[in-house]
């Protein structure tokens, strides 16, 4: 039976040519977007992990009320023995200490009276010439000018900020902002050189200055508002990082203790997790697009060869064969004609992936306008669920179309076949 | 004659009825005789109640009017040596740390003071009831076991930080021993509660407070007087920029 299809389908070009390459576009069309999507969604998660979530997040409970605040005065305090525990505990992460503070830089002029005042968004990292850090934050092939702090006082501000305050390497500043009590709280420190992350977030308006600097002037010797952890790996894997969450809570959190830890996984935070699901959501709804448009060019097309092949169909039917068997041979044509696309459209799906990233896609000039975390080239990541995605929508689209023009074939009646096969 | 005492009666029945009941724009000019002081000196005490542990600091404040102050945090360490110097409605903070005098202005204002219930707007902007505000009596109450007149005082222009405050003015002494002070909206912002009075130099002065910011966590904020004096000389140079750096 099968032989019989595929003669049939390979000795007719006119049932298998275009339908295949239907079948095949939008199989390679399908690939890519999901591979598209899945870069997309790898890159904001490297990025929303590198700088602002980690691949989890221990805060206390006060703090991740309302976590977006930076609130550091709900900083947890006196947990250095506890944190050697945890670290002991979950060999498996890799633990920064970081604090997110907002402060006001403050430029005197040679009397050392404010020349210019400018917001900005302050982080505190560990910042030796070891730590994993400066790698993490990619911190070397940001800077724009001038070295990393090297001492005490130093401070690098971003390449926006630099010029909008008219500040060279080596000059002088201060920041203006609150300790952890609420304290006005000024400190100097050196310019020693600019960045520029290519986040526009932080491009706006951030400094980057040395943990223990930042501790000392805003009160926080004892206290930790945000510690960061890392897969050692690097890849963010969801199911790893919630279970060691949920183990973390269950040992050391308590819900009636606002100042108890808590550690958040990077779905958990903020709006990350809806933002993430709305991505999956989306490539599931891109495939029933497909599926449906798709489905309709080929029950057209299954129509048009309905019509071409009535008289084969009539003599089918005149020779015994029933209507259902007539209709199941069609969509076993369907199937075959789909595998052929869909094998056809992974390879260019493939080719197609593969092609883009030798250059990738440059957002820098739209990520300049939004505040998205992603990097500025984006490139697609080709994996079993795009592969798959894509193929099902070429299967389904194929049999669907099939499945309807079919139909047609009900509508035949017996009594009429052979007044019809003598015209 | 007859008709002469009558009208003699009217009149001693009416001072009796004034005199009993002042209207609202008396009561609140009373208040600011007594509130707005020339020339002081005072050692006071703040303390933080936050909402996981208490601070108490402790300063030395000079004023003369309204429109001048000059204060120096003694304590804690951390805090020790920082200085506010207010000229009109310019405020300017200096840091011995950094060595730096920064002015305090826009939304700075808005920030508080050292964490505690109080803005620096709040300590800019002293308040003169009868110049500041119209005042209507709410009604007459008693508060803490003292009689008192429960005035709404409106704001006579849009710069003034609370738009509008309900405040608990003793009826002896003419100063508020609670107060409510709102947004123009109508947003309750902060609550003011005195919970000591003393007489020095002659005036009626509260001397404990609790501030309450009432959009924060915390458990407010006690400004205690340790001492103060009234009406002594204060040289001019303190409330000079110059000081904020001796």
């Amino acid at each position: 039976m099968l032989k019989f299809l595929l003669k049939g389908i390979f000795r007719d070009r006119h049932r298998w040519f275009f339908p295949i390459l239907i079948v095949m576009f939008s199989v390679a069309i399908m690939i890519f977007f999901s591979a598209f999507i899945s870069g997309f969604q790898l890159s904001y998660i490297r990025q929303s992990a590198r700088f602002s979530n980690g691949h989890a997040k221990v805060v206390s409970r006060a703090y991740a009320e309302v976590l977006d605040m930076k609130h550091y005065d709900l900083a947890l305090m006196d947990i250095e023995e506890e944190f050697e525990k945890w670290k002991m505990r979950y060999p498996q992460l890799e633990w920064f200490e970081r604090i997110n503070f907002g402060a006001l830089l403050d430029v005197p002029d040679e009397f050392g009276e404010t020349k210019t005042q400018v917001d900005v968004i302050g982080m505190a990292v560990d910042l030796d010439e070891d730590s994993a850090e400066i790698d993490r934050l990619q911190l070397t092939q940001a800077l724009r000018k001038g070295h990393l702090p090297q001492a005490r006082g130093q401070i690098l501000l971003s390449d926006l900020v630099a010029e909008k305050i008219e500040a060279d390497l080596g000059d002088s500043i201060t920041l203006m902002g609150s300790t952890m009590f609420g304290v006005m709280t000024l400190r100097n420190f050196e310019v020693v050189g600019t960045v520029e992350f290519g986040i526009p977030a932080l491009d706006r308006g951030a400094v980057l200055a040395e943990l223990e600097d930042v501790r000392e002037m805003l009160d926080m010797q004892d206290a930790k508002s945000e510690i960061f952890c890392y897969l050692k790996d690097e890849e963010y894997d969801l199911k790893t990082v919630t279970q060691i969450a949920n183990d973390f809570n269950s040992r050391y959190s308590d819900e009636e203790d606002e100042f108890s830890p808590l550690m958040l996984s990077l779905h958990d935070q903020g709006s990350l997790g809806s933002i993430l699901s709305l991505y999956d959501h989306s490539q599931f709804w891109m495939s029933i697009g497909f599926i449906v448009i798709i489905g309709i060019v080929l029950w057209n097309m299954g129509l048009l060869n309905g019509i071409r092949r009535y008289s084969e169909n009539g003599i089918r039917l005149a020779i015994g064969e029933s209507k259902g068997q007539v209709y199941a041979s069609l969509l076993m044509e369907a199937l075959i004609i789909g595998i052929a696309g869909c094998v056809l459209g992974i390879a260019l799906g493939i080719l197609f992936c593969n092609s883009f990233n030798k250059v990738g896609m440059d957002l820098s000039l739209y990520n300049k306008s939004t505040n998205m975390m992603s990097e500025n080239v984006l490139y697609t990541v080709l994996n079993p669920r795009a592969i798959i995605t894509g193929s099902l929508t070429g299967l389904f689209a194929s049999i669907l179309g099939s499945a309807l023009a079919g139909t047609a074939i009900y509508k035949r009646q017996i009594s009429q076949l052979f007044k019809e096969l003598e015209t | 004659m007859k008709k002469h005492i009558i009208t003699l009666g009217i009149m001693l029945f009416c001072m009796v009825l004034f005199a009993q009941k002042p209207n609202a724009a008396d009561i609140i000019r009373e208040m600011s005789k007594n509130l707005v002081t020339e020339n002081t000196k005072a050692t006071t005490k703040m303390v933080v109640h936050s909402r996981r542990s208490s601070r108490t600091m402790e300063m030395l404040n000079y004023s003369s009017g309204k429109d001048k102050s000059f204060s120096e945090y003694l304590s804690p360490p951390r805090e020790k040596g920082t200085k506010m110097l207010k000229l009109d409605n310019q405020l300017w903070i200096y840091d011995p740390t950094s060595d730096r005098t920064i002015q305090i202005s826009g939304n700075m204002l808005k920030q508080s003071v050292m964490g505690s219930d109080l803005s620096y707007e709040d300590m800019t902007e002293d308040t003169d009831y009868a110049k500041d505000y119209n005042a209507e009596i709410l009604e007459e109450s008693k508060y803490d076991g003292r009689e008192v007149w429960i005035l709404k005082l409106s704001a006579k222009r849009n710069d003034v930080s609370y738009q509008m405050r309900k405040t608990y003015v003793d009826k002896e002494r003419y100063i508020p021993l609670y107060e409510e002070w709102y947004a123009k909206n109508g947003k309750l912002l902060k609550t003011y509660k005195v919970s000591e009075v003393k007489k020095i130099s002659g005036r009626w002065q509260p001397t404990k407070i609790l501030f309450k910011d009432e959009l924060k966590t915390g458990k407010g904020t006690e400004y205690i007087v340790v001492k103060m004096e009234i009406g002594i000389k204060i040289p001019e140079h303190i409330f000079s920029r110059a000081s904020l750096r001796k």
